[in-house]
């Protein structure tokens, strides 16, 4: 099974607060809320580390969850954010600049 | 040529929202008495205008002021469309034009998002709600169509200051945020006074059953706030900037859900 990799995408506005993360698209100005687990994905989202590896190194520790069945939500998570343009994802990894973890320009 | 060219006399008005003047040019008397009557309280007499604006009158010809607004930028020259005007306006220039009918609400509108571009990228943004002043400190009233922003604002004692009853006009400086007065009303249909004050708190309107101010989450009233924002830009830059002046502004001033019946105690809690 090919790894997939996902970054942030550079083209919102993103913010976290109270543990959740906010972000804007500046595409169409849409609004999303991410909840705990989605907000860990978004943080890790650096284009280099593999999908799996951030679902074991960082949502399988802090979740009672079968690695599977974290890896398949993460899948779908991703290709959702994916869909509204707020994260990249690839069979490749994605070269980025660097930006602090959930923060946007 | 030139022998047959004749000078058309250009009459001008500056109206002057949130201390920025943006001077009106036309060449109707008629249109510009309109303007005059329309925006009376904010007419200035300053000399120097941030923004010159030509209007060029057209005949009057079927046009849809609820079409949707697009307003975007290409090489520093902004575009403002909606089914009633066509605008343009260059920032580094300070000079825009419009074509529209002799209507005071096409000018109003290119007005609001003019506004609204300068204000993005100074930290400061309108908001929908009603706000007013008391005892020198200015409050804000959001919330969308019938969540109580006139019946708030009509049931303000005389000793407020109503500085609208629909589009609050906030400006970021050292201090905080100013609250300005606006021409732009709602049901109320009644100009708000051409003056500021610090602003001391945003409300988020509720109508229910008592009078009661309870404290929100930084994260709902963030929310909050944006959904009440007025922003029409298809710009990255400025979606962005206002994205986050929105967290700025939560994170300085604070935010309480204010429920009310509609009766003048509820300004006893105000202020």
């Amino acid at each position: 099974m090919s790894k997939l990799y996902v970054a942030r995408s550079l083209r919102v506005a993103a913010r976290g607060l109270d543990g959740e993360m906010m972000i804007m698209s500046g595409r169409d100005s849409t609004l999303f809320t991410l909840n705990r687990t989605a907000t860990i994905l978004w943080q890790a989202a650096d284009g280099i580390t593999p999908l799996d590896e951030i679902v074991q190194q960082q949502i399988c520790v802090k979740f009672e969850v079968e690695p599977t069945v974290a890896l398949q939500d993460a899948e779908s998570l991703a290709r959702q954010l994916a869909g509204h343009e707020i994260l990249q994802i690839s069979d490749q990894p994605i070269q980025q600049p660097t930006l602090a973890a959930g923060e946007s320009r | 040529m030139s022998d047959l060219a004749v000078d058309v006399e250009r009459l001008s008005l500056t109206i002057e929202i949130g201390n920025m003047p943006v001077c009106v040019h036309a060449t109707d008397p008629n249109f510009l008495d309109l303007l005059q009557e329309r925006y009376a309280g904010f007419v200035s007499s300053s000399a120097q205008a941030e923004i010159d604006f030509d209007v060029e009158l057209t005949p009057l010809r079927f046009a849809n002021p609820d079409a949707p607004v697009r307003v975007a930028q290409h090489g520093g020259r902004w575009t403002l469309e909606r089914g009633d005007f066509f605008a343009e306006w260059e920032p580094g220039k300070r000079r825009g034009w419009i074509r529209q009918t002799a209507n005071p609400y096409s000018i109003d509108a290119a007005l609001r998002i003019v506004h609204t571009l300068v204000l993005a990228r100074q930290g400061g943004f309108l908001l929908h709600s009603a706000s007013a002043i008391r005892n020198g400190k200015a409050f804000l009233f959001a919330g969308v169509s019938e969540a109580g922003k006139t019946t708030i604002s009509r049931l303000a004692p005389p000793d407020v200051t109503l500085l609208t009853d629909e589009i609050s006009y906030v400006r970021k400086n050292d201090a905080g945020y100013v609250a300005f007065g606006t021409p732009f009303t709602g049901e109320l249909a009644r100009l708000g006074e051409n003056v500021s004050a610090p602003v001391a708190c945003l409300y988020l309107l509720a109508k229910g059953r008592e009078n009661r101010i309870d404290p929100i989450p930084p994260g709902e009233a963030t929310r909050a706030l944006l959904a009440n924002l007025l922003f029409f830009a298809e710009d990255e830059e400025l979606v962005q900037a206002t994205f986050h002046a929105a967290f700025e502004f939560v994170s300085r001033v604070p935010v309480f859900r204010l429920t009310f019946v509609p009766d003048p105690r509820v300004w006893e809690l105000i202020g």
